[in-house]
């Protein structure tokens, strides 16, 4: 069964990459990228596991002349939770909408550098600003499920709205998706029903699940429990738990809380600059950095 | 001190929510008496002949306003077909795609200035236009003038019902790759639907009541439609020419008119409403296992 579906994963992604042709020229390029790939193998095995998921360098951002983000460069490891922390305005959310160009999306707002996600880097000039973003999910801080879509057509609609039509495969992701997300069980006789009717811890389960139909290589969640109650919190958390055993997160939340909970490195970020990046356990028993400190025991901030 | 304040505010809010109660009486009334005075004074003039029959001779108390009422349905559904479109796409232009330059706002601009320019007015332009270049009196005409005065409400009531629709949906489309144009036509568009067809709705009440620009374009005739490059009636001119005979039963025959109108608007907006209500979730399931 398990491999079954295993396959089934491997049909989508083959069917999503033929559905547009200007995705089959990045598919090239991901081949020329894990060409250089495979000739690394021939090297030991640990130096495999250091080659990172997500690679960013000198990654720069504005709003019209203000500079929001400064130089960053961070290495996120694949299948692993990385949390972004920092105080309002420190960038945190601009950096996780400059991973998938959603931040360019803003009127006034644009990046420059590199963001190299399994080899492609996603701000080379002939990559398509709207195609990369089928590879990476995005999960925002308010549950926003679209309003006049069925539970089903909410976690189909990235995958419809891109061309795929095979029944059979939409019907197997959607219900991969819920549960991939743990909502299956509490929607799986209502699918038809609105996903408005839903409570909003299920509203932004129902939203991880259209992310994950896409079958992103990377999540990116924007502080997705601060709409929440403590509850339907928890939830989300324990799903990125399980979520990390098949995709790469990275979380940006106000909470040190749940960064600790969560996440296997952290990001603490200050006005626009990343101070500090380490093994959440480091970054909150014994932070490198002073300004680390100071934030992580509620000096300011 | 703070009693005398409490009893003040209590007393304003007494005498404002009298004043607000007290106009929507007003409205409620005057447009109540206007809807009974037209249906107890039309009711008489209704029957199956009223209906069908073309007018019969002036004096003679025979006929009916069949003609007008085909000529409304013609006239104005001709009007939608062209109108509605070009007004939700404009309005679709203007939320989605125009930003705040100078062209865009010269656009809204004018926009608004036609929408409070006289009808009369566009109906000169038809005729100037129309009329004249093709050599008669037309269906087109009629239907180019009353395009242009839906086009304006309805591109207004697009913008703004597509802006209500919160930026956090165009984001989910975008997040998930969708491209622009599927993200405004299967997901905001269907979010602002209600709107939308509010705004189409009440341009077509607008645009079917209209007489003056249809006296320049359409004319007007005691026959049925014949072709839209030809004269065709409609109601509000032919209510207008029964109420300016010296008969009583002209004047039955025009309010007997004026509740046909009122129930085809009322018709048609129930109408689209129930279609779109209609229209909503099919029901889905998969098999479990």
């Amino acid at each position: 069964m398990g491999s079954d579906e295993d396959l089934s994963n491997e049909n989508a992604r083959g069917l999503q990459q033929r559905e547009a042709e200007k995705e089959r020229e990045q598919e090239i390029k991901v081949d020329k990228v894990s060409d250089s790939q495979t000739q690394s193998k021939q090297e030991p095995e640990e130096k495999q596991q250091l080659v990172p998921k997500v690679s960013i360098k000198n990654l720069e951002a504005w709003f019209g002349s203000k500079q929001a983000l400064k130089s960053i460069n961070l290495d996120v490891r694949e299948k692993t939770v990385t949390a972004f922390i920092g105080p309002s305005g420190c960038g945190k959310t601009t950096l996780i909408r400059c991973l998938n160009r959603m931040h360019e999306m803003t009127p006034g707002a644009k990046a420059k550098g590199q963001v190299i996600i399994d080899g492609t880097d996603i701000y080379d000039r002939n990559i398509d600003a709207v195609i990369i973003k089928r590879r990476i999910g995005m999960v925002f801080q308010k549950p926003n499920p679209f309003p006049t879509m069925s539970i089903y057509d909410n976690v189909a609609a990235g995958l419809k709205l891109n061309g795929i039509k095979d029944k059979h495969l939409l019907d197997e992701i959607v219900k991969d998706s819920l549960e991939g997300a743990a909502l299956w069980d509490e929607v799986k006789n209502e699918l038809g029903k609105s996903g408005m009717g839903l409570s909003g811890g299920q509203q932004q389960r129902l939203c991880i699940a259209r992310a994950l139909a896409m079958q992103p290589e990377v999540l990116l969640m924007d502080e997705p429990t601060s709409a929440l109650d403590p509850m339907a919190s928890s939830k989300i958390e324990n799903l990125v738990h399980d979520l990390k055993k098949r995709f790469t997160v990275i979380i940006v939340t106000h909470n040190m809380q749940q960064a600790a909970r969560v996440s296997d490195d952290t990001v603490f970020m200050y006005l626009g600059e990343l101070i500090e990046h380490n093994p959440t356990k480091k970054i909150f028993e014994n932070p490198e950095k002073e300004l680390t400190e100071r934030y992580i025991s509620g000096k300011f901030g | 001190m703070m009693e005398r304040r409490t009893s003040r505010r209590k007393l304003m809010n007494k005498v404002v929510s009298a004043f607000a109660i007290f106009s929507v009486l007003i409205s409620v009334v005057l447009l109540g008496s206007i809807l009974i005075e037209v249906i107890i004074n039309g009711a008489r003039a209704l029957s199956i002949n009223f209906l069908t029959q073309t007018p019969g001779a002036i004096g003679s108390g025979l006929g009916g306003v069949g003609p007008a009422i085909q000529g409304t349905l013609i006239v104005v559904g001709l009007t939608t077909a062209i109108g509605a479109p070009v007004g939700v796409f404009a309005g679709i232009y203007l939320s989605e795609f125009a930003g705040n330059g100078i062209f865009p706002a010269s656009v809204r601009f004018f926009n608004d200035v036609l929408v409070g320019l006289p009808s009369i007015v566009l109906g000169i332009v038809a005729y100037v236009t129309l009329v004249i270049a093709l050599g008669s009196f037309s269906v087109w005409a009629g239907a180019f003038a009353l395009s242009l005065i839906m086009i304006p409400i309805v591109v207004r009531v697009t913008e703004e019902t597509l802006k209500i629709v919160p930026n956090s949906m165009r984001e989910a489309g975008q997040s998930l790759g969708i491209p622009k144009r599927k993200i405004i036509m299967n997901i905001v568009l269907p979010a602002a639907k209600s709107g939308v067809l509010t705004g189409i709705i009440l341009a077509i009440s607008r645009v079917a009541g209209e007489t003056a620009p249809l006296i320049m374009t359409i004319l007007g005739t005691d026959l049925y439609f014949t072709s839209l490059t030809g004269p065709v009636d409609a109601l509000p001119l032919r209510i207008w020419r029964l109420a300016s005979q010296p008969y009583q039963y002209a004047h039955d025959f025009g309010w007997g008119a004026a509740l046909i109108l009122i129930l085809l608007v009322l018709g048609l907006s129930l109408g689209l409403r129930l279609l779109a209500h209609k229209r909503g979730f099919k029901i889905r399931t998969i098999a479990a296992g």
